[in-house]
């Protein structure tokens, strides 16, 4: 437990050089757990890409998901999920399960009818150090 | 420093300047750090740049902090100088919502700012350390009258939901708790000579006397209840007056159930550089730097100008923006050189003929997520009640802390109070959620720390800041410090573009960073522009 500690600890001060993170709370990740992709929809990536999947547009844009043809190649959300793209973040630390739901979910809502599935041996296989 | 007693016709800044010339600047600054110079910052005195070529002409992209200081500046050496923003207003993330302010997120999610009237929050930077003496000079400069912040407070509480039933501790006693025991464990292996090996007989005692003066030991080297470690942790009953006046001390946290609450996580909050007292904030807002710097600039700044390309030739940099509120077509603004302060999440968006080294950095740079909740309350229970003036609470919920204010301390009626300020996956899940969600669920976890809430709560807001439309995200995630090729691809000039920004400095996130930041990319560009027009 205390290795879980230091280790968010280490992550936090990485993230933000600096005194942004001091109090990470360590016990935080073990919070996040999520059913299905609908809820790592619904906590996550709607917080930039809307509740409807419209994406949002200001100085600069969130792109939508609902009818992205980028969603066509089923590994691409994938990808981007555990790489990140430009100033997005990567969700690495979701599970292979999760990024697989939230990814099947995405291409089969929203008005998306992507039939082909995304496996969590696609994720696994994806994965930077895989 | 042995060189000024030998040279002692020379003046401090001959001797620097020597140095400089001789060694480098790297040198120059262990030299200025020895002669008690520099501090902290590598902000020591204000830039003076001189001799702009006539009409030479500077266009700046962004009215935050890095765009102000770096206009202020510029027009200051004799360049004409133009600057286009987004908002209607200057100052960027530097930046108060006040009642009576309306603010529209990303989504369309649009909230009244129910404040009553000189009430406000900061959604972003909220104070600033006193060695970050940039944007403090600045400050000064502009007349920005500050005052203290209170960043750590012994009475605030430190609260976990799997501790102690879920009742919130003082942050004083948990300290004086902790400190006690590995104070007096550490005595234990002196005394037991299991440290003989690595401290000298003559230091064991020393060691031995500090540890009972930090630790608030008895004379047995225990921590224990009593006099001493009561004047630590608070007494139950505190000394007072007259026939009612002896005090009653307090019992200590056993030592295994302190370690196993975990609240020592938050121990060393305050220890960490930027945290350190003394911090200030500005009397009435941040905001209020960001607005005397636009009205500095009157007439020099183009609000709710959305740039939409950006391309530099062989003799300047030609911008293309429109209206956001008068609309039209598409119109340009140019100028012989450019410095950009576009956070990188819009830059990125943006075309730019720039090489392909900066255009990666660029690309390379994720934005940390960060919410804040403020909550109007009816009167000032955490001093009244909680004896609470000033500082943060800490809890292991989504929240994370409750931040009181540092201002109008004892005045009666409303206040505003932050109720919820994180980040990380926390801080994106609050963001994924409406403004009137984001309020009751911090009302709901801070209600567990003072039940007070639900009888004086009124009106609340919130900051998400990646549905900021002009943001994007809370700040950059930082460059650590490695000498990374990528941060030199994104700080050097490409062609007559230079970046400038948070984004852009070793001081992520602070509006430090925007200011060196800033004043290290025009003292490169005014270099670079007198090298041109001599050789030109």
């Amino acid at each position: 437990m205390s290795k879980r500690f230091v280790n968010v600890a280490l992550i936090c001060g990485a993230l933000v050089a600096g005194a942004f993170c001091i109090s990470a709370d360590a016990q935080q990740s073990s919070r996040y757990r999520y059913a299905d992709g609908k809820e790592v929809y619904e906590r996550i990536c709607q917080a930039c890409h809307m509740p409807t999947g419209q994406g949002a547009a200001g100085a600069g844009a969130y792109p939508a998901l609902a009818g992205n043809p980028k969603l066509e190649n089923p590994l691409y959300i994938v990808a981007v999920v555990l790489n990140g793209l430009k100033s997005m973040p990567a969700f690495a630390d979701l599970s292979d399960e999760e990024i697989a739901g939230v990814a099947n979910y995405i291409r089969s809502h929203f008005g998306n009818e992507f039939s082909e599935r995304v496996t969590t041996e696609q994720v696994k296989g994806l994965r930077p150090n895989a | 420093m042995s060189g000024t007693a030998e040279q002692p016709s020379m003046t401090r800044r001959e001797l620097l300047t020597l140095i400089g010339r001789l060694a480098g600047s790297g040198v120059m600054y262990q030299a200025m750090n020895s002669l008690s110079f520099a501090s902290n910052s590598t902000f020591t005195q204000p830039v003076v740049l001189r001799g702009a070529p006539k009409g030479a002409s500077i266009l700046i992209l962004g009215a935050g902090l890095a765009g102000l200081v770096a206009a202020y500046e510029l027009r200051k050496a004799g360049y004409e100088v133009q600057v286009l923003e987004y908002q209607n207003r200057p100052g960027g993330r530097n930046w108060t919502l006040y009642g009576g302010d309306v603010y529209v997120e990303l989504g369309g999610f649009t909230q009244r700012i129910g404040f009553d009237k000189g009430l406000y929050f900061n959604p972003g930077p909220w104070r600033i350390p006193h060695h970050h003496r940039g944007i403090l000079y600045y400050a000064k400069l502009l007349g920005i009258a500050m005052e203290p912040f209170i960043e750590i407070n012994y009475s605030a509480y430190l609260h976990s939901t799997r501790a102690f039933g879920g009742k919130p501790q003082r942050y004083g006693a948990i300290k004086a708790d902790y400190e006690g025991y590995v104070a007096e464990l550490l005595a234990k292996a002196v005394n037991q000579q299991k440290l003989d090996e690595l401290v000298t007989q003559e230091d064991r005692e020393i060691l031995l006397e500090s540890l009972r003066s930090w630790g608030a030991l008895e004379d047995d080297f225990r921590y224990r209840k009593g006099r001493r470690s009561s004047f630590r942790r608070g007494f139950a009953k505190a000394p007072g007056g007259g026939l009612s006046g002896l005090p009653v001390y307090s019992d200590p946290i056993a030592p295994s159930d302190l370690l196993q609450s975990r609240l020592w996580a938050s121990l060393a909050a305050a220890n960490v550089f930027d945290d350190q007292q003394t911090l200030f904030q500005p009397v009435g807002g941040m905001g209020s730097i960001g607005a005397a710097f636009g009205r500095t600039l009157e007439g020099l700044i183009r609000y709710n100008a959305k740039v939409t390309e950006i391309r530099q030739d062989s003799r300047g940099v030609t911008v293309t923006f429109v209206d956001t509120i008068k609309g039209g077509g598409l119109q340009t603004a140019r100028g012989d050189w450019c410095v950009c302060t576009i956070p990188a999440t819009i830059l990125s968006q943006i075309p730019m003929n720039v090489g392909a080294p900066m255009r990666a950095a660029i690309d390379s740079i994720p934005y940390i997520a960060a919410c804040k909740v403020a909550l109007q309350m009816k009167r000032r229970f955490w001093e009244e009640d909680d004896g609470i003036h000033g500082g943060i609470t800490y809890t292991d919920q989504p929240i994370w802390r409750i931040c009181y204010p540092s201002s109008d301390f004892f005045k009666p009626g409303k206040a505003v109070l932050l109720g919820a300020y994180m980040f990380g996956r926390d801080a994106i899940e609050f963001t994924a959620l409406s403004p009137e969600e984001r309020i009751a669920r911090a009302l709901e976890q801070g209600s567990k720390i003072h039940p007070q809430y639900r009888e004086e709560f009124e009106v609340g807001a919130s900051v998400a800041w990646h549905r900021v439309p002009w943001a994007l995200g809370c700040a950059s995630r930082g460059w650590g410090d490695g000498n990374t090729e990528q941060y030199e691809n994104l700080c050097a000039i490409d062609g007559r573009i230079v970046l400038a920004g948070e984004h852009v400095s070793r001081i992520p996130a602070w509006q430090e960073g925007a200011v060196l930041s800033a004043l290290d990319a025009i003292t490169r560009l005014h270099e670079r522009i007198l090298q041109t027009s001599s050789g030109s």
